[in-house]
């Protein structure tokens, strides 16, 4: 596929508010992005020139911010929504293999839709969610940069990363991840053994630490997650706000995730 | 319990509160941060506090059996995280 075929959604309802920099960062990369209303998929309300199906597009974003203001659960009003009208084209869009990035808040609705951790590759989207995103450890929101290290390029969304260490800030109040309570380690082995650990947090050294360089108190250390087929990656941290460093004029960290996966729509 | 008589079928109107808690052993910072500021206001024989959300929710239904079904599903598929959450059905009229 060519580079100016490739479309982008990032998917919005009413409280996400970084729709605007994800779209520029793919926009950056000479892809079309377009912010898209979850409505212009299922409503009969929608102006014909406005509806749109999932398989307009080669990649799917769920961008960050507050959708439906964090009500009931961070991400489980979108996720609820998503799954009621969406979740047959979904899981059709992620058996074809074209990726689905879900960013902070984002990363909540995949975790809540039960797309992540996703272990059964016939069934992408589980019926109840498997891990969740819970309160951080210091009942704060946290807004700091941290560093994540790369632990696997099998991921979309990393194989074009070189670098082993990445600084991109994260802005959160719900971002522990949590598996089941005394299934942790079988969890976390099924994740190392399928490759699906993707970032985790790390300090300036590179040792897994604590808070403050763990900001919410993951389960190991983790920030950020893939699915078995490693196409459907859920991180905390946004790539989208350090896509460019001007005061190095140079490319930020985050510009490698998004580059990554429009490679990777390229060889599709 | 208010009772109408619609389309032959005998509907009764019911409230429930639902209580979503935290699983034991899942951390609570909000109910760790509330503590701390109760010791700090001089509270200091409270030894602990939870957090735990309450939905009410007005129902439609044609037994107590059915709602209960209802939210059961309700609560599996919205409310509570089952990873994290456990939830408790209280009828209240």
């Amino acid at each position: 596929m060519d580079r100016e075929e490739i479309r982008v959604a990032v998917l919005r309802i009413e409280g996400t508010n970084c729709e605007e920099e994800t779209a520029t960062s793919f926009r950056n990369l000479g892809v079309e992005a377009e912010i898209v209303h979850l409505k212009q998929f299922y409503s009969d309300m929608i102006r014909f020139e406005d509806q749109r199906s999932i398989f307009d597009y080669h990649c799917i974003v769920f961008p960050g911010g507050f959708s439906a203001g964090d009500y009931v659960r961070a991400g489980a009003i979108f996720s609820a929504r998503v799954k009621s009208v969406l979740r047959k084209d979904l899981e059709e869009f992620i058996k074809y293999n074209y990726p689905i990035l879900g960013i902070c808040n984002g990363f909540q609705i995949l975790a809540e839709l039960g797309a992540l951790p996703g272990f059964d590759e016939d069934r992408p989207i589980s019926d109840r969610p498997e891990m969740a995103l819970a309160i951080n450890d210091s009942g704060r929101f946290e807004c700091r940069q941290t560093l994540l290290r790369v632990e696997s390029r099998k991921c979309v969304f990393t194989k074009e990363i070189e670098k082993d260490k990445l600084q991109i800030p994260v802005a959160h109040a719900e971002g522990k991840v949590v598996f089941p309570r005394g299934r942790e380690e079988e969890y976390l082995e099924k994740l190392k053994e399928n490759e699906q650990l993707v970032f985790r947090y790390v300090d300036d050294k590179g040792n897994y630490s604590g808070y403050p360089w763990n900001p919410n108190g993951s389960f190991y250390n983790i920030a950020g997650i893939c699915n078995v087929t490693h196409t459907v990656l859920g991180l905390m941290p946004h790539p989208e706000r350090v896509t460019f460093d001007y005061r190095k004029n140079s490319f930020g960290d985050g510009y490698y995730i998004f580059k990554s996966v429009i490679s990777y729509l390229e060889k599709i | 319990m208010i009772t109408f008589l619609f389309c032959e079928k005998l509907i009764v109107f019911m409230i429930a509160d639902v209580h979503i808690e935290l699983k034991e052993g899942v951390a609570d910072p909000e109910g760790e941060s509330t503590l701390k500021a109760l010791r700090l206001l001089g509270y200091k024989r409270v030894k602990k506090v939870s957090s735990v959300r309450v939905f009410r929710i007005e129902i439609d239904t044609k037994s107590k059996e059915e709602a209960e079904k209802e939210i059961k599903e309700i609560c599996e598929r919205l409310l509570a995280n089952p990873v994290i959450h456990r939830y408790r059905i209280n009828w209240i009229g």
